[in-house]
């Protein structure tokens, strides 16, 4: 396997936002215990800013610093600007991440989307947020 | 920082004493085996001791040990060549579930070239039913691969009484003993089996040298064609200094072997006790009993195998998540499946593998610095935050 960046190595060994978020406005968790990564992403909205995230998750290196740079990247973005934030994004932020660990950035995105979601869901407004059918978690054959 | 090596499934060390006798095989005695000069004599010579010496380990004769350059090797060869070499006899192979992939992958290859391959499950503890292989037997069954000891739990396969079966109906019978061969008394006569695959760098010998053990008269068709080496069954020059140090970490290991096990046995008890006694919802996967003396697979709840390996390495601790390939592939461990472990945690298992370099300081330093990774992940974890509040509502 590749190796990961030191982005990537800082990240999961000091990642930031990990935690809850009591009351938080809008709740995500995608992923599958099964396939070794799940993550779950807590918001924050105010004015249509999102003022805090946090996150919690399950999984191997990748996962955990993906899910500690998206929720660095989506603080105090508004809600348009973070719903553009996309898997690559994360990646990139990370000076990259190993190919049969691009799934990590993917199940990052698709977190933040399922927290904005859930967001309208609560606020009882019809949700902008383009949810994927099937997570794009496939697997590489051994 | 303290470096504790717990990863010996993938790879040993080469003794001191096997780089010594190796060394000379590099230069002064570099002749090739099958030069007829006094240079190839030196180096033919010095093969053979060598292949004595591997076959004193496993009461084999010389000349029914092949060498080869790995344990996928030997595993390829006897599964290819012999369901070739016989394969007017019949076409159909038994293997258990649990295999190493380099059986389990040429398996699936001789499957898509006519043969049919029965995969058998094993109990909860790893263990492969004799009666299951009795009843997979058919009048077309040409060969058995059961492995003497699985490279991931340690679980010990009743092979002796598999070997009963498979001479009584008339069928070969192989068995991968890289994972046991160093660590466990392995006797081909006392096994019964008709050929059996072991590998150098697993106890102390260098890697690139393994061989194939194949009992006296029976065929098997090369998978290298081209040369006369290993009398024509395996093409190549000799990787000489290799083979005269698997050679010495046979004859070594044959000296040392109560000991060794006595010893990592005594260190690997130790661990499993600290870290049950430190850390909850956590399982030892494998068979109480039967199993590898240095070996010890553990899966922690609500946590994931990857991120624990990368903390410990950041303690300067090295284990594995199960085996190496399995982690690259992203599914949970295929023994651990087959043996019922629920797949997510399955993933959180670590696969600790001890040596003879290991000392109890080492064992408690891991005790030590595991449990607060676990916790710190934990906390860090959906599912044991789910789980703490299930346990709240209760």
């Amino acid at each position: 396997m590749e190796q990961y960046s030191s982005k990537v190595m800082e990240h999961f060994a000091h990642p930031h936002n990990v935690g809850e978020i009591e009351n938080a406005d809008g709740v995500g968790t995608v992923g599958n215990p099964v396939c070794g990564d799940v993550m779950r992403l807590y918001i924050k909205v105010d004015n249509n800013v999102i003022t805090d995230a946090k996150f919690k998750t399950f999984g191997c290196g990748a996962a955990i610093a993906t899910s500690s740079m998206v929720t660095d990247l989506v603080r105090g973005k508004n809600i348009d600007e973070a719903l553009k934030i996309s898997n690559q994004a994360v990646a990139e932020a990370l000076g990259g991440l190993p190919k049969v660990k691009m799934h990590c950035s993917v199940l990052a995105e698709e977190a933040l989307k399922s927290a904005l979601d859930d967001y309208y869901k609560k606020k009882g407004v019809p949700s902008p947020v383009k949810l994927p059918q099937e997570s794009g978690h496939e697997h590489e054959m051994e | 920082m303290r470096k504790v090596y717990l990863d010996h499934a993938a790879t040993t060390p080469a003794h001191p004493k096997v780089v010594e006798a190796m060394m000379p095989y590099f230069t002064g005695k570099f002749g090739n085996p099958s030069s007829l000069h006094d240079m190839g004599r030196e180096a033919k010579d010095a093969v053979e001791k060598a292949r004595g010496e591997t076959a004193a380990l496993i009461g084999a004769r010389p000349e029914e040990i092949l060498f080869t350059s790995s344990g996928a090797e030997s595993n390829n060869f006897a599964l290819k060549g012999l369901a070739q070499a016989y394969s007017q006899k019949g076409k159909h192979i038994i293997v258990s579930q649990i295999e190493h992939f380099s059986i389990l992958h040429p398996a699936k290859t001789l499957e898509k070239s006519g043969f049919a391959v029965t995969y058998l499950e094993t109990d909860k503890e790893g263990l492969v039913d004799p009666g299951d292989v009795e009843k997979a037997i058919t009048k077309d069954t040409i060969l058995v691969s059961v492995m003497h000891a699985n490279n991931e739990i340690g679980t010990i396969e009743p092979i002796e009484e598999i070997a009963k079966i498979t001479r009584e109906k008339g069928v070969l019978f192989h068995t991968d003993a890289v994972a046991s061969v160093g660590w466990v008394p392995v006797d081909v006569k006392a096994l019964g089996v008709d050929a059996l695959s072991l590998s150098g760098h697993q106890f102390y010998g260098p890697k690139g040298a393994a061989a194939l053990f194949l009992r006296k008269g029976i065929r098997i068709k090369p998978l290298l064609e081209g040369g006369i080496q290993e009398d024509g069954r395996r093409a190549g020059t000799e990787n000489v200094p290799a083979v005269v140090g698997l050679g010495k970490a046979a004859e070594l290991a044959a000296a040392e072997l109560p000991r060794r096990a006595t010893y990592v046995s005594s260190l690997r008890d130790r661990l499993q006790r600290g870290l049950l006694e430190k850390i909850d919802h956590v399982v030892v996967n494998g068979h109480p009993t039967r199993r590898l003396p240095h070996n010890l697979n553990v899966s922690m709840w609500y946590v994931e195998g990857e991120s624990m390996l990368l903390f410990l390495n950041m303690e300067g601790v090295s284990v594995s998540s199960g085996s190496a390939c399995t982690s690259r592939s992203l599914k949970a461990s295929h023994v651990l499946v087959c043996i019922g472990t629920d797949a997510a945690v399955a993933n959180g298992t670590l696969l600790m593998t001890l040596g003879t370099g290991n000392t109890a300081d080492d064992i408690d330093y891991v005790i030590e610095k595991l449990p607060p990774i676990v916790q710190r992940l934990r906390e860090m974890s959906p599912l044991y935050e789910d789980m703490i509040k299930k346990e709240k509502v209760r």
